[in-house]
């Protein structure tokens, strides 16, 4: 039914005449997905929730810096080593626990946050199809989180190799210039982005699909806590299993690890962009039917 | 909608059916049947709608059909207003029948939401906003441009007289001042449906004669504007037309004072438990006192309809002791119409 009366175009006549593209159009649809981000990050300044990520990050970088100031007092501390303490710390912190509950708190925030403060109605109340709505959130998610966990990545990788400004100025230059040093910043950054993608689609669907997020939230990372010690198979149902794999630095996972061949990048990357791609889906499926009885919720 | 025919329900059947959590007495198949009014394409069509909350009934078998102008929806706490209202704007969904505004349903947000504005009832805003970042936000998801979006908001938020406070956050607004944040917003895309949901809640007189004003200018600019209420008093000056609704039905409808004058005109039901319930029936028949009168099935009582109560009640007093019956009880058949209906029209009769 495209017919719109006479006072409706009326009124959508001057509207329209105001809009970048007509309705429907491609070019409006991602002005006003852009407006969404613009207005879901200026909204996330003022949540409490991001104060949590922040508080969040600080411990992986104080421990960084911790080593920072220890390793002065160890002799003869090869840089090699330095590669492997800060694998320690990502895999071991900044990946297994900042950045999971760094977008637990920020994306299952995204929509139940909006129905628990009765909200959400100012959104389904404007032209825009909830997928996109949908959509527009997650990327301000995707934003929100890789900024602040990025920072948290770079900041501590720079921790880590500091010392070695002093302690071994050739090496690190070679390092970071010829050798493998922006190599592996390049790719935790990138599995950083990747995590925040692919926990930022689990934690948006949790959000939407159940009225308290925790309890599935708690329970996906008990899962992925478990993931070392669980056979192929079903290694494979986690996201940590694929982020793991693109490690540039393998961790030692302990005596009872159960050590498996890590997924190749060309299959770890688009599996995980698929597998944030098919819960975005069925988010917006829900939430295109999803009605605000708040109420009632 | 003046000049309207006027269409008044089976106010009391209904209305004790809503009570009892039953359909009311009038036939299914008339109550579900879409009237047979004249649409165009600026009405507003309710069509059969039911909506229910689990067991819990919201609205049931409502068909209306709203013409632009101002109409009031009126009704006690918890008689359906809010659902109906979210049932237009497609915060809800119907488990029956169908809704159009303009010819358009919920299912084409990007057209109908440009025609349409909706205050709700919830007094809740996003954290942290000013009040002109919470008009001029949204109008950006509407996909205005910066300055386009910043005019209208302006002009949105001066229409309701907020420019003074327009750069302090909502959160330290007074409650008539976020009623009023929440109408700049809800009309700064300048939509041709506004649906306000209590608007007039928390406001001080001046502030609601100037709301009431907004909306009259809002009418007669040719919007529709649907403003609910459960004052009845409350909106009657400034409706076109009111409906009534109750448990979820809609009790009556039309211009107000054709509703006021339907609801006084309804015969009202009496109960009358007695030992000699048809001697009474022939006494009270016979001196003309009620219109329609059926015993019950267990022969201890009686169910009289009459349009004088008080009368009536007179009357009882002398024919029980003229035919020395025991009366056990005498209870008025539908209280809770009345009940409503002096409810709604909050002691200002």
């Amino acid at each position: 039914m495209s017919t719109v009366s006479e006072a409706g175009a009326a009124a959508g006549a001057t509207f329209h005449g105001s809009l970048p593209a007509p309705v429907g159009s491609p070019r409006l649809r991602l002005a006003q997905t852009l407006a969404v981000v613009r207005l879901e990050l200026s909204r996330m300044l003022g949540r409490r929730g991001l104060a949590w990520v922040i508080f969040l990050v600080l411990p992986p970088l104080a421990l960084a810096g911790g080593f920072a100031f220890m390793i002065r007092f160890i002799e003869a501390m090869p840089l090699s080593h330095a590669a492997l303490v800060y694998a320690g710390i990502y895999h071991g912190f900044l990946l297994a626990l900042v950045l999971f509950f760094g977008c637990v708190a920020i994306f299952t925030s995204l929509v139940r946050r909006e129905m628990r403060d009765r909200t959400l109605h100012y959104y389904f109340l404007t032209p825009v199809r909830r997928e996109l709505l949908l959509v527009g959130k997650y990327l301000a998610g995707v934003i929100a989180s890789f900024v602040l966990l990025g920072f948290a990545t770079v900041g501590t990788w720079l921790l880590v190799y500091a010392p070695f400004l002093s302690l071994d100025p050739e090496g690190l230059s070679r390092f970071v210039r010829g050798g493998a040093g922006l190599g592996h910043l390049g790719a935790y950054v990138g599995v950083t982005l990747l995590g925040c993608i692919g926990y930022g689609a689990v934690f948006l669907a949790t959000g939407i699909f159940f009225k308290n997020p925790v309890v599935p939230a708690l329970s996906i990372y008990g899962w992925e806590a478990i993931n070392f010690l669980l056979p192929a198979s079903l290694k494979q149902v986690s996201i940590i299993y694929y982020l793991g794999g693109l490690l540039p630095v393998a961790v030692d996972e302990g005596p009872f690890a159960l050590i498996v061949a890590p997924p190749s990048p060309w299959l770890a990357v688009p599996g995980l962009l698929a597998l944030s791609a098919v819960l975005l889906a069925l988010s917006a499926l829900r939430a295109r039917r999803m009605e605000l009885a708040y109420g009632e919720d | 909608m003046r000049g309207s025919e006027m269409t008044a329900r089976d106010l009391s059947a209904a209305s004790a059916a809503a009570t009892a959590g039953e359909a009311p007495a009038v036939p299914v198949a008339e109550r579900s049947r879409p009237r047979a009014v004249a649409t165009s394409d600026r009405s507003i069509v309710f069509d059969d709608v039911s909506k229910f909350y689990g067991e819990v009934l919201g609205v049931n078998g409502i068909s209306l059909v709203l013409e632009p102008g101002i109409t009031g929806l009126v009704g006690p706490n918890g008689s359906g207003k809010t659902t109906l209202m979210n049932l237009m704007a497609g915060l809800l969904r119907p488990d029956r029948g169908s809704v159009r505004v303009m010819g358009l349903t919920a299912d084409e947000p990007e057209r109908l939401f440009r025609l349409v504005g909706y205050s709700t009832q919830y007094d809740a805003f996003p954290r942290g906003m000013t009040g002109f970042r919470f008009v001029y936000g949204y109008l950006r998801v509407h996909g205005l441009g910066r300055a386009e979006a910043e005019r209208r908001a302006w002009e949105a938020i001066e229409r309701v007289n907020l420019v003074d406070a327009a750069r302090r956050k909502v959160a330290g607004y007074s409650k008539g001042m976020r009623q009023r944040i929440k109408l700049a917003q809800a009309i700064s895309h300048r939509p041709a449906v506004l649906v306000l949901d209590e608007p007039l809640n928390g406001l001080d007189p001046m502030a609601r004669a100037e709301m009431l004003e907004l909306f009259r200018h809002q009418a007669e600019e040719g919007l529709h504007v649907l403003v609910s209420s459960h004052i009845l008093h409350e909106v009657d000056d400034v409706s076109d037309r009111v409906v009534l609704i109750h448990g979820g039905y809609v009790v009556a409808e039309g211009e107000i004072a054709g509703v006021r004058e339907e609801v006084e005109e309804q015969a009202m039901q009496i109960l009358v438990r007695c030992d000699g319930p048809g001697r009474l029936a022939a006494r009270l028949f016979a001196e003309g006192r009620v219109t329609e009168a059926s015993l019950h099935a267990d022969g201890q009582g009686v169910s009289v309809r009459t349009r004088d109560a008080d009368g009536l009640y007179l009357a009882l007093n002398r024919l029980v002791v003229e035919e020395g019956l025991a009366v056990e009880a005498v209870a008025p058949g539908d209280a809770d119409v009345g009940a409503v209906y002096q409810y709604l029209i909050g002691g200002s009769q």
